[in-house]
């Protein structure tokens, strides 16, 4: 029983937390594309800049002298949320709007995006130093020990309050996300300009709004994808730099352009990840008491050592490339 | 005074134009059609009337305004729309969602609008929760002009709208396109099945090389042995 629970906390919960930030952030990736045509690379160091600026907040606040009973990084989200999804507007208005008016390929925005990011780090190692830091240095970081009363186990399931909290506001994300696509009149026109966007501007849709609407979402689900990993882990200046490959096999995997493929791609790269690096020798164990002696079962059973965690993404990207190429959702190619 | 006014249009991709010189003249009740062999710059001249390339000389009037080089986004509001040839409908979207993207610029109640587009084409008030591309080409078709008149154009702009179909479809939309225009809409459309369009076709466009080679009523176009020979096909 302990060695289930400890598959409980290392890969359902692990897996739920990691799926969860990638899923987010997918979903901007995906948005980005499907509107604008571009890979958006320097998506990694838009999360983590909403990540500085959920901290930025949080310390204010925390210096004020303010206390609640929640991690206040997570309490201030939604007014980082719409800071980043500001800075994202911004940084469009600056660096792609302009490119986009001369008629840029999407080459030319992807290579744009790489400048994006090397200034956006360069600009957080700057103003904010290369450290790391963490949340909780003012606040204590509640862990929950969950007790299992049957099956003679005597682990209990351990889960912290932040990670709850982002399971649970990112499962609320996407329903709103899925409200707005499938009700809202800007909804409709954000996935009728991704499905058509010459239909979309012979149909008198604004455009214009469309592409800003994209950048408002992404920008604001990257703010709390990049913060949950500041949550979980530390913030750091190359904190979600780190990921933007997995995200964008997510992004892949599920099918450029569609936000619930984005979803269901951020998901399964998730839990692929920490089933991979799971030492499932510990769940064999008990098998050890019914085989003989001579066999012995090797300490580590691992997939992937941890350290090559992210080679799993792409294993995952070239089998679906392979079996469907336009990704679970049937995606756009181009 | 002409709902639409094109005179003396000169256009193009970039290179050299397509268009040089066409002028063009519809009312508010007239269905026109423009006809020719291939290249002759029929499409290019919706596409031109529509802001989709720029117009180099000559300019466009509509209801007495200047529009030329105007964007569609500016050209919906003011009571045009327009119906490409290919990809036409959002393949993803429902059906329904099809239609309410027409009417994206309103802000009004568009229900009325949906109700009469569905008794216009019953079958796609069936297949409304449906998404567009799993639609036979035909019904597709439907969906094209439904989304186009759900804006509640003044002048509908219809490239080769029975490109594709088989000919029970082909009779099926040249009929709407009749009663669209009795329900108050100016026509003006592209078409390769040339005789069978110029037949209710109040006014007729013969273009060869990018320039107006005949107009007349759809019946004098028909009738005229010159245009017969080389455009009709005998």
């Amino acid at each position: 029983m302990n060695e289930f629970i400890f598959f409980v906390d290392k890969v359902l919960i692990a897996g739920a937390v990691l799926g969860s930030i990638y899923a987010l952030s997918a979903i901007g990736v995906t948005l980005i594309f499907g509107i604008l045509r571009f890979a958006h690379f320097a998506h990694g160091d838009m999360m983590t800049m909403g990540a500085f600026v959920a901290f930025i907040l949080a310390s204010l606040a925390s210096a004020a002298g303010l206390h609640a009973g929640l991690p206040m990084g997570f309490l201030l989200l939604p007014f980082a949320m719409a800071i980043t999804a500001g800075l994202a507007l911004l940084i469009d208005k600056s660096f792609y709007a302009p490119l986009r008016a001369r008629g840029a390929k999407p080459v030319t925005l992807l290579i744009a995006s790489i400048g994006v990011t090397l200034m956006i780090q360069g600009l957080i190692r700057l103003f904010a130093g290369v450290q790391s830091r963490s949340f909780f240095e003012t606040e204590p970081k509640t862990v929950y020990r969950i007790a299992v009363p049957f099956g003679g186990a005597t682990r209990p399931i351990v889960i912290t309050e932040p990670e709850v909290l982002m399971i649970l506001a990112t499962i609320v994300i996407v329903i709103a996300l899925h409200l707005f696509l499938t009700r809202s009149r800007l909804g409709k026109a954000m996935r009728a300009m991704a499905d058509n966007a010459d239909l979309a501007r012979v149909s008198g849709i604004n455009t214009q709004l469309v592409v800003r609407v994209t950048w408002l979402i992404a920008g604001a689900l990257a703010c709390m994808g990049g913060t949950m990993l500041a949550l979980d882990v530390s913030l750091k200046p190359d904190l979600a730099f780190n990921i933007v490959l997995p995200i964008f096999a997510a992004a892949i995997v599920g099918g450029l352009g569609q936000a619930y493929g984005a979803i269901a791609g951020g998901y399964l790269v998730g839990f692929a990840e920490t089933l991979a690096v799971f030492n499932w020798s510990v769940l064999l164990q008990p098998l050890q008491r019914v085989l003989p002696a001579s066999i012995q079962l090797p300490a580590d059973l691992s997939i992937v050592p941890t350290e090559y965690k992210l080679t799993v993404a792409f294993v995952i990207l070239i089998i679906v490339l392979l079996v469907r190429p336009t990704g679970i959702f049937k995606g756009a190619s181009t | 005074m002409p709902l639409v006014e094109l005179s003396a249009v000169v256009a193009g991709y970039g290179g050299a134009p397509i268009l040089n010189g066409v002028d063009i003249s519809i009312e508010a009740h007239d269905i026109g059609v423009i006809v020719g062999p291939n290249g002759a710059g029929k499409s290019t001249t919706l596409k031109a009337l529509f802001g989709l390339i720029s117009v180099s000389e000559g300019q466009i009037l509509y209801d007495g305004r200047e529009i030329t080089n105007s964007e569609p986004d500016r050209l919906v509001p003011i009571g045009l729309s327009f119906v490409p040839q290919e990809k036409n409908v959002f393949t993803s979207l429902t059906v329904q969602e099809n239609l309410e993207m027409g009417a994206f610029i309103r802000r009004d109640d568009i229900s009325e609008t949906l109700g009469s587009v569905y008794d216009m084409f019953p079958p796609l008030k069936e297949k409304r929760r449906q998404p567009a591309g799993e639609l036979s080409g035909g019904q597709r078709q439907m969906v094209a002009i439904g989304r186009a008149l759900m804006s509640r154009p003044r002048l509908l702009l219809l490239d080769e709208p029975s490109a594709g179909l088989s000919p029970r479809y082909v009779m099926e939309i040249f009929e709407q396109v009749v009663k669209i225009n009795a329900s108050g809409v100016g026509i003006l459309m592209v078409e390769q099945n040339a005789r069978q369009a110029l037949a209710f076709a109040s006014k007729g466009f013969v273009l060869a090389a990018g320039r107006n080679r005949f107009s007349g009523t759809g019946r004098e176009l028909l009738d005229d042995p010159e245009v017969a020979k080389s455009f009709l096909g005998g």
